[in-house]
């Protein structure tokens, strides 16, 4: 039964394209669920609160219930917003978050496209969410999104920089932008967080991660007490909820990929590989949450010093520090 | 070759089906009452003062040209991090000295950055408040120059 199927998608790789495609937008939409459900439980526990609690077993139907909320909402587009670029916005930041999972391993095989530039793919991929935020905050003719939007942008553009020179630490090291096979070096060699320029091009990643994905201390993107919120102030019903499931999918993504390229990705002892990678992954978005909710929240101009005056020097010494161990 | 990307079509287009049906969904679903209040952009419940297509702070737009000039350099390194283990050692050698000349080069601009400080923000707030002009740009741009730069107007 199992041959034949198996047989069957072999005949059709396009079939098996559309099914792997399927299974990873689904993904893609249910993680957020996940994800926030969970931010909401860590939220409430670190206030001692229960957090939501009465729809579903510990409330974890909760998310699902405000989804379908959202979907009956009505669709509100504010007087004299730029239409175009207001509707295509979230489909934009959705569609960016979804291809950046493509190259994802989650265990041997398990992968919906191997590709040998993979991380180079991410690198782009993610940087359309920019466009899309830089779209919302500008049509939605709101001072707040705006303001909320221009903030993103200087940041995620700022942040992005240190990031990709501490990713380039690890390609460095393995000899490989593919996912994959950057996972397969550290199961033969070991995890490359133990390598000391690593282990700093890891700390820099966490930093520039957490602002890449708009979490306290970094969230001026969206900061509540002064923007409303942000870039998506004006957005209701379905749209703000896929500028809210792909910020959450980001989320997920951008610790999964963390894990791929430091922690082994699925390497681990007795449990199976998918569950390495699950475990690994909601840790190290449990650690971002628990930083949600302890240090305040920046000025923006801080925020812009601290990426280029520390963040970008302090990765590119680091690069040479990689260069310097590497070479034999 | 490109072959191997069909994959990311069908998955881009897969999500903007999804999406786009998830909303049209919700415009089937949800009520469409609209009045002229709801439809005002929202300004904490006030009526809105002004236009939101505002004149901007140029520095973000400085931030953006950083960007784009880092970010390029940072991507040409790739390629040479993925190529260098496999190379002989005499190439790697030489790899390895032009990168380094390459990383130089990268902080003698990097210098220049800090040196015309387009990343102070508070210079305006020392002085008295006001707008970010093109001419302060320009002269930031110029450190040598201590006179106003000539710009159209």
């Amino acid at each position: 039964m199992i041959a034949a199927v198996i047989q069957f998608f072999e005949q059709h790789p396009l079939l098996w394209t559309f099914v792997k495609a399927v299974v990873l937008a689904s993904f893609t939409l249910m993680i957020p669920l996940a994800v926030i459900w969970i931010e909401r439980k860590v939220a409430g526990f670190i206030q001692s609160r229960l957090g939501p609690l009465h729809v579903g077993p510990h409330g974890t139907l909760q998310t699902v219930a405000d989804a379908l909320k959202l979907l009956l909402k009505e669709d509100i587009v504010p007087d004299g917003a730029d239409k175009r670029f207001f509707y295509i916005a979230p489909y934009i930041a959705f569609i960016s978050t979804v291809l950046s999972f493509m190259v994802l391993p989650f265990a041997p095989g398990w992968v919906a496209l191997e590709m040998n530039v993979a991380v180079l793919f991410v690198i782009g991929v993610s940087l359309f969410n920019v466009v899309s935020i830089l779209m919302a905050g500008w049509s939605s003719n709101n001072k707040y999104s705006l303001l909320g939007g221009l903030r993103a942008v200087a940041q995620l553009l700022s942040y992005e920089i240190p990031m990709v020179l501490s990713v380039l630490a690890v390609v460095f090291y393995t000899g490989s932008l593919s996912l994959t096979e950057i996972v397969e070096y550290q199961v033969k060699h070991g995890w490359n967080i133990w390598h000391p320029p690593i282990m700093i091009a890891a700390l820099i990643y966490f930093i520039c991660a957490l602002a890449e994905i708009n979490r306290t201390p970094f969230d001026l993107p969206e900061a509540e007490s002064e923007l409303v919120s942000g870039f998506n102030t004006e957005y209701s019903g379905m749209r703000f909820a896929f500028f809210f499931a792909s910020e959450f999918a980001n989320n997920f993504f951008i610790t999964a990929f963390a894990a791929a390229l430091f922690f082994g990705g699925w390497d681990g002892p007795i449990l199976p590989p998918i569950v390495w990678t699950f475990l690994k992954v909601f840790v190290m978005i449990f650690v971002f949450m628990w930083v949600r909710w302890t240090p305040p929240r920046l000025r923006i101009d801080q925020i812009l010093r601290f990426a280029w005056q520390l963040l970008v020097p302090v990765s590119l010494v680091n690069l040479l520090f990689a260069i310097a161990l590497g070479v034999k | 070759m490109l072959n191997s990307y069909i994959p990311v079509l069908v998955l881009a287009v897969l999500a903007a089906v999804l999406a786009v049906g998830m909303v049209v969904l919700s415009f089937l679903l949800g009520p469409k009452r609209p009045d002229q209040r709801k439809l005002s952009p929202y300004e904490c419940g006030v009526t809105p003062v002004g236009s939101a297509r505002e004149k901007f702070p140029v520095k973000f737009f400085l931030v953006a040209m950083l960007f784009i000039i880092f970010d390029v350099e940072t991507i040409f390194l790739y390629p040479w991090a993925v190529t260098f283990k496999d190379a002989p050692k005499a190439v790697q050698a030489f790899n390895l000295i032009e990168m380094g000349v390459f990383i130089a080069i990268l902080f003698v601009g990097y210098f220049y950055m800090l040196g015309t400080r387009a990343l102070e923000w508070e210079e305006s707030e020392r002085a008295q408040p006001r707008r970010v002009q093109l001419s302060d740009v320009a002269r930031k741009l110029e450190p040598a120059s201590r006179e106003e730069a000539v710009l159209p107007r």
